[in-house]
């Protein structure tokens, strides 16, 4: 197993008190496995990806642990993770456009970047315009700044920057977002790639467009309000999900080569519960509509099947 | 860069033509007639022989002439570096009178200026990755930028000067002293130098003091910051992006400062009887000295215009951003 992560809990602090972002997440993560973490605004997908690399200063971590290749990753200690950012764990932001210094070439900028890792440049030089090519970038991007390269270019810059020391796993938050639909295929394909030649041995991919990343990952972890709905295979989450949540999200997806002349798409009616005291039992109890009495205790995210986790009574 | 040079050396001296001939004009805007200040200065009763030094005098500063052509031989007397004759100072030439100014208010002025910004900035970043100085400097800086200039400068003259006793606090050197290169000299030129000075850097000082801790915040919770820290590049590292990037806007305010610094000595000047161009420009006012005040300002206009070009090349060198917007995006 590559990533475990154990009853992870993290709230956020805020003037009216702890939101539940993540209330007991488990999972893990087997070597070379592309995970599709999907889920709604709020679900604490983002916030799952964060804690897993750096959490910012309105996260506290309450309980759980994380190992990575049979180590301890400390998450909660900002100092004690420094030496496993970039070398064992790394980021591919939602801001890639915006995540290169602006007033330095980025040749430099990766230099200075690498250096102050302790790793030598000129060993890793090499490697950085073979894998730049491999992305259709050539060398002069290294003399440009970043205002000076395309959208595009600028996240597969940073997708290669990131990976450049070979991390055990990545966290790729919703990269795709803000790129337009011909990119975003190319973008996912590209971090597919990055896995198979090896440069990432895992890779968690934070999302909410499941149409997306099922061509990507190989397996799907579904989020509702802060806990893991479902986890299976991506073909097993797309066409055969256990969790009613799933489902649901599942079929008001549109889907290809379909018409819906006489049937509208289905939503879920209702919203996900306030994470700053939420409701004990099943979080989607109130929205669900195989909800009975033995939702008022929460169900243990479970295997159901081989390699098939739901957190439902109703899933066996 | 040639072109982007070429139109904005365009714009300056547009800009020059525009600012010279206002400044021209203005004093004739003003109330008050030169030539009856200098007529009572030597006022007799005799009619006929005031009307003759009337004349006299007017044909001197050239005033019997026609509005236009007043303002054709002020660009062609210019060209030739002669800026007139001063009326408070008659008959000594306005650009003799500008140049013994001008290396006070330079001495004064420059040091203090880019001494207090560079300080300012390095002080306001430290201060901003610092809880404690935060809440106790920063305060002091916000303090001293809303002081009344004047207030502070005579604070100063009198703890430092008259209680403490430690500088002289009035006029360029002492009364005693000869002008010339020794070390005596040059002693007593800085102590007199010290106070205006102080005052002058104590106040731009918080202003950049404050300016820089906002800046520098906010480059900290830029996204290129926080992608830095997420792959764990050093915190010296992401200061260093940080402060640069923090630099750019105060650059900006650097060059309006300096720009409008003649202007700002002339408290200065009036506190500690320092013998600037500031000094010079209300004596001129006082005094409906027309020549003296065009130079005066001549002298301004010509200072603001070339702060603000070095820093625009300036600009050009340190951000990228604006040298894309003249060549064109390369993507």
């Amino acid at each position: 197993m590559s990533l475990d992560v154990n009853d992870l809990a993290v709230y956020y602090r805020t003037l009216r008190g702890d939101v539940r972002a993540l209330d007991g997440v488990s999972f893990s993560l087997a070597d070379g496995e592309i995970m599709g973490l999907a889920g709604e605004s709020g679900s604490g997908k983002s916030t799952l990806g964060k804690s897993l690399i750096r959490m910012d200063a309105r996260m506290r971590h309450v309980a759980g642990t994380v190992r990575l290749d049979g180590a301890e990753l400390p998450v909660a200690d900002d100092a004690r993770m420094v030496p496993f950012r970039f070398h064992q764990v790394s980021l591919v932001p939602q801001y890639a456009m915006s995540a290169l210094n602006p007033t330095r070439r980025i040749g430099r900028m990766v230099r200075e970047l690498v250096r102050s890792r302790g790793v030598d440049y000129a060993g890793v030089h090499p490697e950085l315009l073979r894998r730049l090519e491999l992305v259709g970038l050539d060398e002069q991007v290294l003399r440009r700044y970043p205002i000076e390269l395309s959208g595009g270019m600028k996240q597969r810059v940073v997708m290669v920057v990131s990976t450049l020391l070979n991390p055990s796993l990545l966290i790729a938050d919703e990269v795709t977002s803000a790129l337009d639909v011909s990119t975003q295929r190319a973008v996912a394909e590209a971090l597919a790639g990055f896995r198979d030649r090896g440069f990432v041995k895992s890779m968690v991919f934070v999302t909410h467009d499941l149409a997306l990343v099922h061509q990507i990952a190989d397996t799907i972890m579904v989020m509702y309000a802060g806990r893991p709905a479902e986890k299976a295979s991506s073909r097993t989450i797309i066409e055969a999900p256990r969790h009613p949540y799933t489902r649901m999200l599942i079929s008001s997806l549109p889907e290809v080569g379909v018409t819906f002349a006489g049937k509208r798409l289905q939503g879920i009616p209702g919203r996900p519960p306030g994470l700053l005291d939420p409701p004990p039992g099943c979080r989607f109890r109130d929205r669900c509509p195989l909800a009975f009495d033995k939702c008022a205790e929460q169900p243990p995210f479970a295997e159901v099947a081989p390699g098939h986790w739901a957190a439902c009574w109703k899933a066996e | 860069m040639r072109r982007y040079l070429a139109r904005k050396i365009l714009i300056y001296a547009l800009t020059f033509f525009v600012a010279v001939s206002i400044n021209w004009l203005i004093p004739r805007l003003m109330p008050g007639d030169p030539i009856r200040t200098m007529l009572s200065r030597g006022a007799s009763g005799d009619e006929a022989s005031m009307e003759r030094m009337r004349a006299y005098y007017e044909q001197t500063f050239g005033l019997d002439e026609p509005a236009w052509q007043q303002y054709l031989n002020f660009w062609t007397s210019l060209a030739r570096g002669d800026l007139g004759i001063s009326v408070w100072l008659f008959p000594q030439p306005v650009t003799e009178i500008l140049l013994s100014a001008v290396p006070y208010t330079l001495a004064l002025l420059l040091p203090a200026t880019l001494l207090s910004w560079v300080a300012g900035n390095r002080f306001g970043a430290f201060a901003a990755r610092s809880k404690w100085l935060d809440n106790t400097l920063l305060p002091l800086g916000y303090v001293l930028t809303a002081t009344p200039y004047m207030w502070l400068g005579i604070l100063l003259a009198w703890g430092l000067g008259i209680v403490a006793g430690w500088f002289p606090t009035a006029g360029p050197y002492g009364f005693g002293s000869i002008p010339g290169w020794n070390w005596p000299f040059i002693s007593d030129l800085v102590s007199h130098w010290f106070l205006p000075f102080a005052s002058l850097f104590l106040v731009a000082f918080g202003g950049w003091a404050i300016g820089m801790r906002n800046m520098i915040i906010y480059e900290l919770e830029a996204e290129y910051s926080t992608y830095l820290e997420a792959l764990g590049a050093p915190r010296r590292l992401v200061r260093r992006y940080a402060f640069r990037n923090a630099v750019l806007p105060q650059l900006t305010g650097l060059a309006v400062q300096l720009g409008t610094i003649v202007a700002g000595a002339l408290l200065t000047e009036i506190v500690f009887a320092y013998p600037g161009l500031g000094n010079l420009i209300l004596e001129a006012l006082n005094n409906r000295d027309f020549f003296l005040l065009q130079g005066a300002f001549l002298f301004i206009v010509v200072g603001v215009l070339i702060a603000n070009f070095i820093v625009d090349v300036i600009y050009v060198v340190v951000d990228p951003r604006t040298r894309t917007q003249m060549q064109g995006s390369a993507a």
